[in-house]
């Protein structure tokens, strides 16, 4: 599914560069739930932004879905976000202004899907995230786990083939948290592939594998093929 | 996907009110200056008989004072006026199609009705050929018929207006009407015409509106009206003496033809020569090869009614409005910027750069629109404190296409002061608001 090999990015300025990954490789099969970790500053979020396309990286290789995204184009490179990956973030980042509908509805948009296919889609996600009483309020009118259960709604309306969480429970209390994460691990037995940034080590654990990054590096090498399992043999294993 | 950037432009500009309400007075008053300059240029400017552009001549003959030309910058060109004594020898003329002499009289219009006051109004004498040769609208009636050019008929031609206040706009044709004690028979009433520029007569004002009565230039002799345009003499002459001031070099009517063909221009202008020849040979002070055959738009040219200060002006409102653009394209970074984490989201969500800049653009584009629909208020604002200013009592209004250009010029300038900022925004990389946002 993801397949990252010797990635390397440089952040520069006139006196230093500062590497945020060196070297690093990864690969995610089909339907994994890879939960990846490390400390503040480690390069995880790096390594999701690049997943994501999001940002660009200086050397290796990275095949998404057996394409090799390395060298393309900015229209290209959106189309896969939006056709391909599904993205939740800490802070929700819903858009303030629109109702549920709107929020869920913007990839759907950049999609080009037709007026009852979005319509559909929409309210099964909202529904999926037991929302779908609540189209019409603003992302104000929630609580925060509310709010990421619309990030979750959003991300899956598209029906991407992977969805990158940044410390999706960052900003929730416990009870939120387990509810999200429920959330997750109900999609990703669906078959969407997962792959999810935390800190939290207990939700790390609930993933299939657990890829520990530090210094932009993936620490255990032994990792990097370590082949898909199943949740309960993963969880019994941790 | 157009209709959805226009819904999120409405959201934009409505999340953020006072910016947007500075972005589009800055447009608004930039098109209200711009508007306001254009389209007094524009109606000066306009030929409100173009389709007839090439077959109608304003006529001149030059017997004018030997020492000295009458334009002093244009010595080529004859007098803008003609002398009664010219004016009727040239009527004499078969080669025209139509051809009229023409001039302001003023007269006392006494209505039936008691309850309407008499008032003064500056009529127009003319000949019948007046209405056909400058496809003078009618509501009821027509045109007085060539009789009335020979012999004395008391019969009148009324504008809308005039039929509208003194017959309360009823079909008045075979009513009479009093001006200057005399009874006249109606046979015609105008439509709805205002020429602007006055181009058969702009020697008194090229905006003013067209006369409210007509008479047939023949009963000048008998009725001695009091002329009412200007009138210049290079010769002694006491004026109050009718018959002298009639035979005297005083220039003070228009001539207009309509020669169809060439050969009509042609034949007409030999015509012309030939009289002055005549004319010189008769002992008059005339130049033969001075004549004026001018088309209503070279007319408008010779008379100036466009001057350089007014052309000047346009090109300073066209300056302001640049300005009021460079105020726009810094508020428009200031709003697009302050919205990069929106716009990271957007792009994570799959939004191309193209689009998020369509984005933008349609949302200038609605700013823009604003901003036109409140500078045409400005716009008429401005326009009566130029009538006011310069005393101009003419009909000074956008017609359609100066309402076409303000609202074009509104959203094209618009896009075109969000083309950087929407620009600087598509160019964002996304990822480092999508953690702070």
């Amino acid at each position: 599914m993801l397949n990252m090999q010797n990635i390397s990015k440089v952040y520069r300025t006139d006196l230093v560069q500062t590497y945020a990954l060196r070297d690093f490789s990864l690969e995610v099969h089909e339907g994994e739930f890879v939960s990846v970790t490390g400390p503040s500053g480690s390069g995880k979020t790096t390594f999701l932004n690049i997943a994501g396309m999001l940002e660009d990286f200086d050397g290796g290789t990275y095949m998404l879905d057996g394409e090799n995204v390395s060298k393309l184009s900015d229209n290209a490179r959106s189309k896969i976000r939006n056709q391909k990956i599904g993205f939740i973030f800490q802070g929700f980042n819903l858009i303030p202004d629109l109702n549920l509908w709107d929020n869920v509805d913007v990839p759907l948009r950049y999609r080009g899907f037709k007026s009852e296919e979005r319509g559909r889609r929409i309210k099964e996600a909202l529904e999926m995230v037991g929302l779908g009483s609540r189209m019409k309020h603003l992302p104000s009118q929630l609580s925060g786990g509310q709010q990421q259960r619309v990030a979750i709604a959003r991300a899956i309306a598209g029906s991407p083939r992977v969805i990158m969480a940044d410390e999706p429970t960052g900003n929730l209390d416990s009870l939120m948290a387990r509810q999200v994460m429920e959330l997750l691990e109900n999609i990703n037995e669906a078959g969407t592939t997962i792959i999810m940034v935390t800190h939290d080590p207990e939700l790390a654990r609930r993933a299939h594998r657990n890829v520990h990054v530090m210094d932009g590096q993936v620490s255990d090498p032994a990792i990097l093929q370590q082949p898909v399992r199943g949740r309960q043999a993963a969880v019994a294993e941790n | 996907m157009f209709n959805y950037y226009i819904k999120l432009a409405v959201l934009s500009i409505r999340r953020n009110p006072v910016l947007s309400a500075l972005m589009v007075a800055a447009i608004a008053v930039g098109i209200g200056a711009f508007m306001t300059m254009l389209t007094l240029y524009h109606t000066m400017s306009g030929n409100p008989i173009w389709w007839k552009n090439d077959v109608l001549y304003v006529v001149g003959v030059d017997t004018w004072d030997p020492a000295q030309p009458y334009f002093e910058d244009r010595p080529e060109l004859p007098p803008e006026q003609m002398t009664y004594r010219d004016a009727k020898a040239l009527h004499e003329s078969g080669i025209p199609t139509h051809k009229t002499y023409t001039f302001r009289v003023a007269g006392v219009i006494e209505p039936a009705n008691k309850d309407v006051a008499p008032f003064i109004e500056m009529g127009r004498m003319a000949t019948s050929d007046f209405f056909a040769m400058f496809d003078v609208p009618f509501e009821y009636g027509a045109a007085w018929d060539a009789r009335a050019d020979q012999t004395d008929e008391f019969v009148t031609v009324l504008s809308k207006e005039t039929n509208d206040k003194v017959f309360a706009g009823e079909n008045s044709v075979g009513q009479t009407i009093r001006i200057d004690s005399r009874d006249y028979t109606v046979v015609g009433v105008l439509d709805e015409w205002n020429p602007y520029p006055k181009f058969y007569d702009p020697t008194t004002g090229a905006f003013r509106d067209s006369e409210p009565f007509y008479l047939p230039a023949q009963l000048y002799e008998t009725l001695q009206p009091q002329r009412g345009g200007s009138t210049n003499c290079w010769k002694m002459v006491n004026i109050a003496d009718f018959d002298a001031f009639n035979n005297s070099e005083c220039a003070w009517l228009q001539y207009w033809v309509q020669l169809d063909t060439p050969d009509q221009q042609a034949r007409y202008r030999d015509f012309l020569s030939a009289y002055l020849q005549e004319q010189a040979e008769l002992g008059r002070s005339a130049r033969p090869n001075q004549i004026l055959m001018a088309t209503p738009a070279e007319w408008m040219e010779i008379q100036e009614v466009v001057g350089d200060d007014n052309r000047v002006l346009v090109g300073l409102s066209a300056l302001f409005l640049i300005v009021c653009l460079l105020n726009t394209v810094g508020l428009l970074l200031a709003k697009f910027l302050g919205r990069a984490g929106e716009i990271s989201v957007r792009r994570a969500l799959g939004a191309s750069r193209l689009q998020v800049f369509r984005q933008q653009l349609v949302e200038c584009g609605c700013i823009g629109l604003l901003g036109g629909v409140f500078g045409l208020g400005l716009s008429a604002l401005g326009l009566l404190a130029v009538k006011g200013m310069y005393r101009y009592d003419g009909r000074l209004m956008m017609d359609g296409e100066m309402l076409m250009v303000a609202f074009a010029t509104a959203v094209l300038a618009s896009i075109a002061a969000g083309l950087w900022p929407a620009w600087q925004i598509c160019r964002v990389p996304p990822a480092g608001y999508l953690k702070t946002q």
